[in-house]
């Protein structure tokens, strides 16, 4: 058995967490303030996931760029192969937040989406 | 002149959500004055996620928190000005307020009730040098990067030496990676967030250094940007040369004593094009000082009453450009606030306040360095009132104490806490009045950290 120290990311808090871990399992997870961290400590564990977000160039927009990001989180493992992606993409202006650029991004089986709003240039 | 109710200066998120405020209290006469091309502020180019937790109860990007507020701002039909620069804001009292609303052709009948009015001059592409009538002013123009300059680095300056907001704008916004080989100095949230960003860009950011034994930035950017990624964090280093005449071609770091004196002999050199700088933040209060507003020597922003007004009746303040936040969701909290108390003061104007009212200052002594607000009326102040501040070291299994006239009123538990990171307590109104004496005007709320 060992005991992991973790930093939870689940929100600007910062909790300083202990879990007890046996092979793969994590019998308790301590030092957390809600169940977020719970959750954060035992999938760091055994199978870590972030969002990664990133921008993509935009033809004929009002500006060069628009802001994207995995609709949810996807293994750590993927976060490059994930940009080698993204930063092969261009879209077409106008693009809005929640339009979705790539259904299935590095074959995670996530969306990648739009997080900003780009007009058509005048 | 046209003459609005509100006058916001600045559509970031402070701007936005004060706006939005204001009108949700009832009122309809707003401008928004904003010089980006955009809405949003800095929000439009902070792409990561991790915003919106409190506010909206879900995960956003800053784009997309700008968005929300946007729309909110679009849907109530108020009025913003885009590309428009504030140049001054002054302000008119009594007789004199007269003479210039004559000036400049205000309708007598339209003239509100109130001792002064402000005037902002403002210009843009389209609309020249102009000036508008308001009866409140909010200051929410936020706070710009600590520059080179203020650091005292030797050597030369070639290219290659960016704030990190800078190079945050040349990446997410225009496009552009501003270096292959990066060393960061200071370990703001900015610098940590554009570690990650540049190494997934394809730089090699090397080292973040960082002057002070800890981290200026939130714990969760040390895990997921640094951490994540195997970028070493040198607390107690700095830069003490720079390399490169015409471009960026090393930096030297050193280990720093008890006193941030260099260390000899603790010299390392790191082969690197770009050295971002995230050294902290300083709120731009050029406007606000132009217009008298005093400030506060710890925070740089104004110091102001439990309404956010500032000592220039009718003039609010909040977001960055009052003090610097972590989060952006307080920055929405605290500028709900101000446009709703800028609604307040219209709404009570020509009833004048009864004289000699009873007023607390808050004095923050032994490791808190501010609060904001800096005094409360207690005939203005709300059920419950949020006091916001910061601590000047890090302090673990600590005690946030509050002490009014020299009674203990809070006592609160601290496991850890961190220059880097807010603080507040909240006061209760009901709790105060049980201590004030009411034939006292004038007391005093000691905020302080103790150890036991």
């Amino acid at each position: 058995m060992s005991i992991k120290k973790l930093i939870c990311i689940g929100c600007p808090l910062g909790c300083e967490m202990e879990a007890e871990q046996e092979g793969t399992e994590i019998i308790s997870v301590k030092g957390n303030t809600c169940p977020r961290g719970d959750a954060y400590a035992r999938k760091e564990l055994t199978s870590p996931t972030r969002i990664v977000t990133s921008t993509i160039r935009v033809e004929g927009g009002a500006r060069h760029m628009v802001p994207v990001k995995t609709r949810q989180d996807i293994p750590k493992g993927k976060i490059f192969d994930c940009m080698e992606e993204v930063r092969k993409l261009s879209v077409t202006a106008p693009v809005h937040v929640g339009d979705v650029i790539v259904k299935d991004i590095a074959g995670t089986g996530v969306a990648l989406v739009a997080t900003g709003n780009v007009n058509v240039s005048n | 002149m046209k003459q609005y109710d509100v006058v916001i200066i600045g559509a970031g998120p402070a701007g936005l959500a004060a706006a939005v405020s204001a009108f949700d209290a009832g009122i309809r006469s707003i401008l928004i004055l904003e010089r980006d091309r955009e809405a949003g502020g800095i929000l439009n180019q902070c792409i990561h996620n991790g915003f919106g937790l409190h506010t909206f109860k879900e995960e956003l990007t800053g784009p997309e928190y700008a968005d929300r507020f946007v729309k909110q701002v679009e849907e109530r039909g108020i009025e913003c000005r885009l590309n428009t620069m504030v140049m001054d804001i002054g302000v008119e009292c009594g007789a004199e307020a007269e003479s210039v609303d004559a000036k400049h052709g205000v309708d007598a009948m339209e003239k509100p009730s109130c001792r002064s009015l402000k005037y902002v001059t403002a210009m843009s592409r389209t609309d020249g040098m102009y000036q508008v009538a308001a009866r409140t002013v909010i200051l929410a123009m936020g706070c710009r990067e600590r520059p080179r300059g203020a650091l005292n680095i030797p050597g030369y300056r070639p290219a290659g030496i960016y704030s990190a907001g800078t190079a945050q704008r040349l990446v997410n916004m225009e496009g552009y990676l501003p270096g292959k080989k990066v060393v960061i100095l200071g370990s703001g949230d900015i610098g940590l967030i554009m570690a990650r960003r540049m190494t997934l860009e394809g730089a090699k950011v090397q080292v973040v250094a960082e002057l002070m034994p800890y981290s200026g930035g939130l714990k969760r950017n040390i895990v997921q940007c640094l951490d994540d990624y195997g970028i070493p964090l040198k607390l107690s280093h700095t830069v003490v040369d720079i390399q490169g005449k015409e471009r960026v071609e090393g930096v030297t770091l050193a280990q720093v004593d008890e006193k941030r004196r260099p260390i000899a002999g603790t010299e390392e050199t790191y082969e690197c094009d770009t050295l971002l700088l995230s050294v902290g933040l300083l709120p731009e209060n050029e406007l606000s000082a132009g217009l008298g507003v005093e400030l506060s020597p710890v925070t740089s922003g104004p110091i102001v009453n439990e309404s956010l007004e500032t000592n220039i009746e009718g003039v609010f303040a909040c977001g960055n450009v009052l003090h610097v936040h972590d989060l952006v969701d307080f920055v929405s909290e605290e500028a709900g606030l101000a446009g709703k108390n800028a609604a307040a003061y219209i709404t009570r104007m020509g009833k004048e306040e009864a004289a000699g009212q009873v007023q607390i200052e808050i004095s923050p002594q032994s490791g808190v360095r501010y609060t904001v607000p800096s005094h409360i009326r207690l005939s203005q102040m709300q059920d419950t009132q949020t006091i916001r501040f910061r601590v000047g070291d890090v302090y673990k299994n600590c005690f946030i104490r509050a002490y009014l006239n020299d009674k203990q009123i809070i006592s609160k538990k601290r496991p850890v806490m961190a220059p880097g990171e807010m603080e507040q307590l909240v006061l209760k109104k009901e709790q105060l009045l049980t201590f004030v004496e009411p034939e006292e005007k004038s007391h005093c709320l000691v905020i302080r950290v103790e150890e036991k």
